[in-house]
């Protein structure tokens, strides 16, 4: 009897996993189907022509690289900077806590959110021209929380004995942070910096009031310019373009494109970790 | 009895509300090696972690009486606890080298006291790891990670580590008990030649070893130090009762 209960529950399992496999398999399977035929060199090479309904998506590749470099030079000093002073230093009271907590909800705060505030913070409140600076800098807090929980993990699982190995030299709290906790957590750090990096780079909400452009002449010449991006360029092609049917195998393509943007940083990320698990 | 390096004077100390050490008076000799005893829970690492400091880390650890080293309590509010811990030195039980290569694990201590010479540096770095009997075995591989190292070969690093601050006291805790049999008695040679020039405690639960290396021992039990003298009166001739059932093997 244990046992038929024991099959039935494997059975169970395996069906929902095969189940979810085969749906992200279909799409993959379709966007590869429908994106293929145009995906090719020139496509991620060229600017878009005839109101996008030829040429490729070279600046929306550079638009989404730049500003997802500006967030992780935005966040990544901001993020660490938190983590470390919650792990190491924070007395464990009720204000670390509610920290803590206060940046665990961000995480779960809408991505649309994000995009408001940024609007009203750097371009309304700072009064920054709506620019890579701008998206860069709103898609930088969308990642902050993510970032902090990931390196405040990493530095968690520094072993104390290391820790008490240098403090014991008569190392300062400092140069025991600095010298060798920071970098026994790199490894961890960057796997999560890497993974929040894939998630910035596939927002559009966080971007949408902040600065990216549907269609921009020349690629960004400064920090200030307005820029094209992945995945809005993917939206304003599957959903507001005049000419909808014309161009789905572009908007196909360029989802291609954004899948493997995100798959590769992923890859990377994957690697980091097995490279340093010992 | 010759020098008092450290001398501890009723010392009490708490974790929270638990007592864990009882009015402990304790002379560490100077030059000397000292053992500590004791079965498993009597407080031994706790004792020993008081004398760098340690339990500064431990927010619900309370310390009470008096630690003289030289002429100074290092319980005193006013101690500069990172000179201290550079004047005590620590082995831990599990060998904790730094995640980098061989090299910088000895270089650590000095560059943190601002040396930075390259070949005075490099100069020490040797001399240390011939101290501690690892020259022979590493001279080829300095730049290669410490954490690569056999668990015997780890440990005499991080002795080289410490000594490489050129502390007056280093402190041991059980630092064979991951060890075999032979990087055992390397270990104890080791601490036997350094004998004189620094002044060694060790926590042990090997008899053998106590005998072997230590000029004093102290058998503690649930907190306080209940007989401390010579390592051969101890073990040859014990006046406590608790400490004769000890030695004996009849409760470990
Ligand atoms: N951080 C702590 N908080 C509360 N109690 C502690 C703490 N550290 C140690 N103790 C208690 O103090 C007592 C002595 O511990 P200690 O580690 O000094 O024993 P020991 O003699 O070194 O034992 P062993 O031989 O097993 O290493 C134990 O009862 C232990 O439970
Ligand atoms: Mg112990």
């Amino acid at each position: 009897m244990k046992k038929i209960t024991q099959l039935f529950g494997f059975a169970l399992l395996l069906t929902a996993t095969l189940v979810v496999l085969s749906i992200l398999g279909l799409i993959l399977f379709d966007i590869v189907l429908k994106g293929a035929p145009v995906f090719n060199w020139k496509f991620l090479t060229h600017f878009p022509q005839k109101g996008m309904t030829e040429g490729g998506i070279f600046p929306a590749i550079f638009g989404t690289t730049l500003v997802t470099l500006i967030s992780t030079v935005f966040a990544m000093p901001l993020g660490i900077g938190c983590a470390v002073y919650l792990n190491e230093y924070a007395p464990d009271n009720k204000f670390t806590r509610l920290i803590r907590a206060s940046v665990r909800n961000l995480a779960g705060v809408p991505s649309i959110v994000y995009g408001l505030f940024g609007l009203s913070i750097f371009i309304q409140g700072m009064g920054i021209p709506p620019s890579l600076l701008t998206a860069g800098c709103t898609l930088g807090l969308l990642t902050l929380p993510f970032i902090i929980a990931t390196t405040e993990e990493a530095l968690r699982n520094v072993p104390r004995l290391t820790r008490e190995g240098a403090l014991a030299l008569g190392a300062t709290r400092w140069e025991c942070v600095y010298s060798v906790v920071l970098p026994s957590a790199v490894p961890g750090i960057l796997t999560g910096l890497i993974l929040a990096l894939s998630r910035a780079a596939g927002e559009t909400a966080p971007i949408l009031f902040t600065g990216v452009a549907l269609y921009t002449r020349y690629l960004p010449a400064s920090p200030l310019d307005e820029f094209m991006a992945l995945p809005y360029h993917l939206y304003i092609l599957s959903t507001q373009h005049h000419a909808i049917e014309q161009v789905r195998p572009l908007a196909y393509a360029t989802a291609m494109t954004l899948l493997l943007v995100v798959f590769l940083l992923n890859f990377t990320a994957f690697r980091i970790r097995a490279t340093y698990k010992r | 009895m010759e020098k008092i390096k450290m001398d501890i004077q009723a010392l009490d100390l708490f974790f929270g509300k638990k007592q864990v050490l009882k009015n402990i008076h304790l002379g560490i000799g100077a030059g000397k090696i000292t053992a500590l005893i004791g079965p498993s829970g009597c407080g031994k690492s706790t004792l020993l972690r008081s004398l760098n400091r340690m339990h500064d880390l431990h927010p619900d650890a309370r310390l009470t009486g008096k630690i003289m080293l030289d002429d100074h309590n290092i319980l005193h509010g006013n101690t500069n606890v990172v000179h201290l811990r550079r004047r005590v030195g620590m082995v831990f039980q599990k060998p904790n080298p730094f995640p980098m290569t061989v090299a910088d694990n000895v270089a650590y201590g000095m560059k943190i006291n601002g040396l930075h010479d390259k070949p005075e540096v490099r100069r020490r770095i040797e001399q240390c790891l011939r101290s501690s009997f690892l020259w022979e075995e590493v001279s080829g591989e300095l730049d290669k990670s410490a954490l690569d190292l056999s668990g015997g070969q780890q440990q005499r690093l991080c002795i080289a580590r410490a000594i490489a601050v050129e502390p007056e006291i280093i402190l041991y805790d059980e630092p064979c008990s991951a060890l075999d049999p032979i990087s055992t008695s390397k270990i104890e040679e080791l601490i036997l030649s350094l004998r004189e020039k620094f002044t060694q405690v060790i926590v042990t639960h090997n008899m053998q070893q106590a005998q072997r290396v230590a000029d004093y021992t102290a058998f503690m039990y649930l907190g306080e130090v209940i007989e401390f003298g010579e390592t051969q009166q101890i073990f040859q001739s014990p006046r406590h009762e608790l400490t004769k059932n000890y030695v004996a093997g009849h409760f470990g």
